[in-house]
């Protein structure tokens, strides 16, 4: 082990990055592209323009076989990508060589299963050699997730968990205890994509998260997402949240008009986080 | 055998099983786990089940000897268990009465559920409509067209069957597309999920509501034949017939317990659907078990001339019983179940489910081992009706088909007299197997 990964942090890279953009502006915000779409050079070319247009934290998505979080959208760039070939040391290559041109922390977005054969600890290991910042796991919850709180406790690696309208308090708690970089606030009931109206719920949801304790230190904060794809839901999440979440709105626009497209996107949703 | 082996009740089975599910979904299955146990512990809710089995499914099945089968499986005594006399053709009905009127008791108004085969489905839209629920079944689009009466029956029932277009357009991916609609749907809809996987309850609860099956078929056995069958055997897509069949006899270490996992065109092939065979642990859908899957942990693509074999996972349960030793899962291919299949109609006047042929061409094996004195019960898990149209195909006995009768639909109908003797029967499947290979 490394001196770097061997001292935990307390706070980590994401949870300063929000903490700092809820300081200067109305918050942070995270943008999702999958690795690999539509091949892995415009994908890490896409990411970077992201950061460039007002991304602060990169959400790197693992396209995975069967992804049941997923909506249409982001499941035809996922599918695309591994018809192309994509492997899971893609994701490897795609978060040093984003590292390696800008300065923002990268999450890797996965389900289960890929981790799980790659070998949790293994994963663990090589995604901070990379320079990654940590994962959010759709499909694992705290109460599965001893192997990967323990393996992100040795290298101290961000963990972010879900929450949802309908998770208990006591369920709230374990996520806030247990995630570190922020938690992950699903703001209405279904899968990722743009919607109209980011659902009310997602208000109350972050609402209950404070009072059951969450606080935006720099080890959580609450960050909002499914559904949101405009500059004016940015600053709508942002004034109750500590950072939107935009997902299914970029992948459209690298789909549709590439890696210009992504940029100008990113950089007219950047606008909703102005104060 | 000192553990009880019947008294496992999850999360875990061994390593395999637990829940591994998006946030979103956990309240609801909290709240059917609870509804679960409360209703297991409420005599009245046992009481209606079993009402409605009596009046509506038509249980207890009956099981039927099968002499002039068994004599193509080395003389052994064939008995099967006949859940394809059940109300809407298969063992489906079994959990689906059971789920359904758990839905009700939480007050759920819309029913949910993935199919393969279409039977399933079939039977969710069949208790839908008892219930008064509305209904809306996932199936792949590769499985709607090859089960296009089953699609038809569930319309006539008055559920919306979606085809899904993701992935490889079949059943796996059909689990993907329910649990997208359950959790955006949550509040009144009920995932009725029709196999033995995915997350806690369901493969117990499944399980307990199959366990009928086993629990009949023990007794009746035993009536019958004054001991315990030497071996049990089912198929295993998710598992649930076998499951429900097994059960009862888990803790018998005597009885044999066999599963046989659809191998398609051979397990050498890359299209085939034995997990447990060929797959290694992951987690699928929910669940820790066995699956086909690559080196990065992608989920493989499965084949079998059986839609509801067609799935890359298994129940954790039985990923557990193959685990400890105490159940063996075998492959059989497409041609060795279609000769099972033919076999079954001209022996016996009974035409099975291409699923539960997959069980029949494990007992003929079996039977040729353990010799005239063995007695094996199978699960007859479903009636072949769907099927006529693929095995119609198959055997070039479809009219139009003989239109433009090739090859080997004529060699087919030459050899459509009753097939007497083990050899003749390996040389139809070597017909049947070139026969397939021209055509694809």
């Amino acid at each position: 082990m490394s001196e770097a990964t061997s001292e935990l942090r307390a706070t980590s890279p994401v949870g300063s990055v929000i903490q700092a953009a809820n300081a200067t502006r109305a918050g942070a915000l995270i943008g999702y592209l999958p690795v690999g779409f539509p091949n892995l050079q415009q994908s890490i070319d896409a990411a970077v323009a992201l950061v460039e247009n007002g991304v602060d934290v990169l959400e790197l998505g693992l396209p995975y076989s069967d992804p049941v979080m997923d909506g249409p959208v982001i499941q035809k760039a996922t599918q695309s990508a591994l018809e192309s070939g994509f492997h899971l040391s893609d994701a490897f290559t795609a978060v040093e060589a984003i590292r390696a041109r800008v300065d923002a922390p990268i999450l890797l977005m996965t389900y289960y299963n890929p981790v799980l054969q790659y070998g949790i600890e293994r994963f663990a290991t090589d995604l901070v050699s990379a320079g990654g910042a940590g994962l959010i796991t759709p499909d694992l919850t705290v109460d599965s997730g001893a192997e990967w709180i323990s393996a992100s406790e040795r290298t101290g690696l961000d963990r972010v968990f879900l929450t949802a309208p309908t998770s208990t308090d006591e369920r709230l708690k374990l996520a806030i205890e247990n995630s570190r970089g922020f938690v992950y606030v699903v703001s209405t009931m279904g899968v990722t994509g743009a919607r109209n109206d980011v659902d009310a719920a997602a208000r109350t949801l972050v609402d209950r998260l404070r009072a059951n304790g969450l606080e935006t230190d720099g080890s959580s904060g609450a960050c909002v997402g499914i559904g949101i794809s405009t500059p004016d839901q940015v600053a709508e999440v942002l004034a109750y949240a500590d950072g939107a979440i935009v997902g299914s709105a970029l992948v459209r626009a690298l789909s549709e008009d590439g890696v210009a497209g992504v940029a100008r996107v990113a950089r007219s949703l950047a606008t909703g986080t102005t104060r | 055998m000192t553990t009880h082996l019947r008294d496992e009740q999850g999360p875990f089975f061994g390593e395999f099983g637990g829940r591994f599910m998006p946030e979103s979904l956990i309240a609801a299955l909290d709240e059917i786990s609870a509804a679960y146990e409360e209703a297991k512990a409420d005599p009245t809710f046992a009481a209606e089940l079993a009402e409605l089995h009596r009046t509506y499914t038509g249980r207890p099945s009956i099981i039927t000897e099968a002499p002039r089968f068994g004599e193509h499986a080395g003389g052994a005594r064939i008995i099967l268990k006949r859940e394809d006399l059940n109300h809407t053709g298969s063992h489906k009905i079994n959990n689906v009465l059971g789920q359904a009127l758990l839905a009700r008791r939480i007050g759920k108004t819309r029913l949910i559920a993935e199919t393969g085969a279409g039977q399933h489905g079939v039977a969710t839209a069949t208790a839908a409509a008892l219930f008064g629920m509305k209904c809306v079944v996932y199936m792949g689009e590769v499985d709607t067209e090859r089960q296009a009466l089953n699609v038809a029956r569930m319309r006539l029932l008055g559920a919306e069957v979606i085809p899904v277009t993701t992935g490889t357009r079949t059943l796996k991916d059909a689990l993907n597309e329910a649990f997208r609609d359950w959790v955006a749907n949550v509040e009144d809809t009920h995932y009725l999920l029709g196999t033995v996987a995915g997350p806690h309850p369901f493969p117990v609860m499944v399980r307990d509501f199959h366990k009928v099956i086993g629990e009949e078929a023990r007794e009746q056995v035993l009536e019958l034949t004054g001991a315990l069958p030497d071996a049990v055997v089912a198929c295993v897509g998710g598992g649930s017939n076998a499951i429900g069949i097994f059960h009862a006899f888990l803790d018998d270490p005597d009885v044999k317990l066999y599963g046989y996992e659809a191998a398609g065109d051979g397990i050498d092939t890359l299209r085939h659907a034995a997990t447990i065979t060929m797959g290694r642990p992951g987690v699928l859908h929910g669940s820790r078990s066995i699956m086909l899957q690559d080196s990065d942990g992608q989920t493989l693509d499965s084949h079998s001339i059986s839609a509801g074999l067609d799935y890359p996972g298994v129940g954790p349960e039985h990923a557990w019983l193959s685990s400890i030793g105490r159940a063996e899962y075998l492959p059989i291919t497409d041609a060795q179940a279609m000769s099972a299949f033919r076999l079954l109609c001209q022996t016996e006047g009974i035409i099975p489910a291409i699923e539960s042929a997959h069980a029949l061409a494990g007992a003929i094996d079996l039977g040729r081992e353990l010799g005239p004195d063995a007695t094996i019960l199978v699960s007859l898990s479903g009636r072949g009706d769907k099927d006529v149209e693929t095995a119609g195909r198959y055997f070039g006995v479809l009219d139009e088909q003989a239109l433009v009768a090739g090859t080997r639909e004529q060699n087919a109908l030459d050899s459509n007299e009753l097939i007497d003797g083990a050899v003749e029967v390996d040389e139809l499947d070597r017909d049947l197997a070139q026969g397939m290979g021209t055509e694809r």
